[in-house]
């Protein structure tokens, strides 16, 4: 039925096209607008349904549509929406947005973080740049203007809060970004040194015989695969955070730019995926995009029930055997401590390692009195500070050896 | 679309109740040629569409389980290399040219899945389950072998598809899987059933299951799966109970709250979920009951 049934559907598609390709086109538009990923056999094959009858009924062809259409869950979700507003003219409940709007770049909220960021696209007013009192606390005034050729090793070790000069702070991101690359590379060459084989490949093994007539004198053994290094970073960008979040958010962004395999998520009173976002190439721009995605930070920390979404629906897919938990937070909870340290048990069956960065830890007098940060500690393999570049560089052995 | 309710209805007949989308997944699968990618929970019941489209085809379900580490060896083909030795020692001193030609021959070939289901007179259902635990290489060599419907074996030359295979692929979403295989196929997320049709399923696979326990143990499941639980109970498990409490000769949930407690280890699978579903939560799921 399929052959002679599509070769029908193509000779039919003439007399329908000029009706409905036009607009099927512009239906086309609108959902890669919306993310879907819709090529050119697609287009062809929603024509041939369209022309052998599907069309007579809404509700089927939406629902065909839908399967030829989507290509993940979240497709799959809001299809149907985009497919009343269009053809039905219906108003979609829920409507999504095309990424880029105007209205949601302007969340306050974010814009502290790209502020810090100091990576403003030529659009943005160069005021941003200029750090506002509170980012630099008393006696950052000296170390801001060192010159000279001990500058790098120098800005190495001074604490990120301190860091006021644009200028300076510029060359801090780019430092963790330079770092995250040299991490990556070094981690995948150890990570090719050891290897030793476990099972016999016989094919290899009569290949590498031949020169013996087919007599299996030197043995091949095959050898699993090591599995990269995965790394997953939970980043809290709640205002506590706020004086670190711009050069955490740099460092991220180098890290999933060279690992293999990186994944990254923000949360502050909610958690949000934000991996596609930030693997855009210009951090820039990968800023703007986040500003989208972390709508409502400023208020309150809830890492607990950030993990617990995490552990609910991201957990099985990110993490495998050889992923290490990376967590950025000064552990300032809001919410329910108790929680927090159940669902830091849960994470800790899951994966290798966790470790968890307070920037706040090297702060003089500091201790890990929160509530949070002593419910979470039991479950931590690494806790360690990250203020400056040295200390995010003294990790990079750590997670070697994993 | 009359396919459609056709194979709504056949599907219904090899015990498998589908929502109507299903079935126009599978008409266009038939239409277009295209794989169906299935996604959803453990337990929705992904593996079972694989099994009914087979007895609605009456063909063969051939299935490839992937796991971490699957090799072309062991999903398309392999030389019998015990046996080509043996041969190679047994003809020894022959005509080097006539060993060759006969240990790379057919009788020494290994089918595994994959070659399996493109040489079939038949179409076959190819069933790769669980593709999302293969690697990314993997992954990529699948893309061409359904899209080229073709496999070249050096040694016998280029063997292509006598027929073309119905493909299901499942997936749990342990990790992402390409852009590429997921435009190649046809997308159909399998949702846990609204009661309704979770009621037909137990009445259709549950000899014994009366209609409004069906639907008592359904609604049961439904609040069961709202709670917060480490593993949601699937399809699966809901068959297990319905069986476990029609063995027991129960007519109705309200009527021995007791045994439905103690039969709800069929649906809860590790000790926290055992610990969080205390008497006080099954009576108060049970009290929204029918």
């Amino acid at each position: 039925m399929s052959c002679c049934g599509t070769g029908a559907g193509y000779d039919e598609i003439d007399e329908v096209s000029r009706l409905v390709s036009r607009k099927l086109a512009g239906f086309l538009r609108t959902l890669r607008d919306n993310g879907f990923a819709v090529g050119f056999a697609e287009g062809r094959d929603a024509a041939a349904l369209m022309a052998s009858g599907y069309a007579q009924k809404p509700g089927l062809l939406r629902s065909a549509f839908k399967h030829l259409f989507s290509a993940r869950k979240s497709d799959w979700e809001k299809f149907d929406g985009l497919f009343d507003a269009f053809w039905l003219n219906k108003r979609v409940r829920s409507r999504s947005l095309t990424m880029g709007t105007a209205k949601a770049a302007n969340s306050p909220s974010m814009k502290s973080l790209q502020d810090k960021s100091a990576e403003r696209g030529a659009s943005q007013s160069a005021t941003d740049q200029v750090p506002s009192p509170a980012d630099a606390p008393e006696g950052s005034g000296g170390e801001g203007r060192m010159e000279g050729a001990s500058r790098a090793d120098n800005l190495a070790e001074v604490d990120f809060r301190r860091i006021a000069d644009p200028e300076q702070l510029e060359q801090a991101h780019a430092a963790a970004a330079r770092l995250a690359k040299a991490m990556r590379t070094r981690l995948t060459r150890r990570d090719l040194a050891r290897r030793s084989g476990y099972r016999l490949d016989l094919r290899r093994t009569i290949h590498r015989n031949i020169s013996h007539g087919g007599v299996p004198i030197a043995l091949v053994k095959r050898q699993r695969k090591d599995k990269p290094l995965r790394l997953v970073v939970l980043l809290d960008a709640s205002g506590s955070m706020s004086l670190y979040t711009g050069v955490f958010l740099r460092f991220i962004h180098g890290v999933l730019d060279e690992f293999r395999e990186a994944e990254a998520f923000l949360f502050h009173t909610r958690l949000a995926y934000v991996s596609d976002a930030m693997k855009e190439k210009d951090a820039g721009r990968a800023l703007d995009r986040l500003s989208l995605l972390a709508q409502g930070a400023g208020g309150g920390t809830k890492i607990g029930e950030s993990l617990q979404t995490f552990n609910r629906w991201h957990a099985a897919r990110v993490i495998h055997s050889r992923t290490c938990v990376m967590i950025v937070s000064d552990g300032y909870e809001t919410g329910d401590a108790a929680l927090l340290g159940r669902e830091m048990a849960a994470l800790a069956r899951r994966c290798r390692r966790i470790v968890w960065l307070n920037p706040m830890m090297a702060w003089q007098g500091y201790a890990p009195e929160a509530k949070g940060i002593k419910a979470a500690l039991p479950h931590v393999d690494l806790y360690a500070p990250a203020n400056t570049l040295a200390s995010l560089a003294a990790l990079e052995p750590y997670l070697a050896r994993l | 679309m009359k396919d459609r309710d056709e194979i709504a209805k056949r599907l219904a007949a090899c015990g498998y109740i589908a929502d109507s989308e299903l079935a126009t997944a599978v008409s266009l699968m038939q239409r277009l040629r295209r794989p169906l990618l299935l996604e959803g929970e453990a337990g929705v019941g992904k593996t079972e569409v694989a099994k009914a489209l087979a007895s609605i085809h009456a063909t063969e379900l051939i299935r490839l389980q992937c796991y971490e580490g699957l090799d072309q060896s062991s999903a398309l083909y392999e030389w019998n290399y015990q046996r080509q030795l043996l041969a190679i020692q047994a003809h020894h001193g022959g005509d080097a040219d006539a060993i060759e030609d006969k240990i790379f021959s057919e009788k020494y070939l290994l089918e595994r899945p994959l070659l399996a289901a493109i040489r079939r007179a038949e179409p076959p259902v190819l069933l790769i389950d669980e593709i999302d635990r293969a690697d990314d290489e993997f992954e990529a060599f699948l893309l061409e072998l359904l899209s080229d419907f073709q496999v070249s074996i050096p040694e016998l030359g280029t063997i292509k598809a006598v027929t073309i295979p119905h493909v299901v692929l499942t997936s749990n979403g342990t990790r992402e899987l390409s852009d590429a295989l997921r435009r190649r196929c046809l997308y159909h997320y399998v949702d846990f059933p609204d009661v309704d049709r979770e009621a037909r399923i137990i009445m259709a696979r549950i000899d014994g299951a009366s209609a409004s326990l069906a639907v008592q143990i359904a609604q049961m499941v439904q609040s069961i799966r709202k709670e917060e639980l480490r593993k949601v109970p699937g399809v699966a498990e809901t068959l297990d109970w319905a069986a476990a409490l029609v063995g027991l000769d129960i007519r109705d949930l309200h009527d021995d709250p007791e045994a439905v407690q103690e039969t709800l280890m069929c649906l809860l699978k590790t000790q926290e979920d055992k610990v969080r579903m205390t008497r006080d939560v099954t009576a108060r799921l049970l009290g929204k009951v029918a």
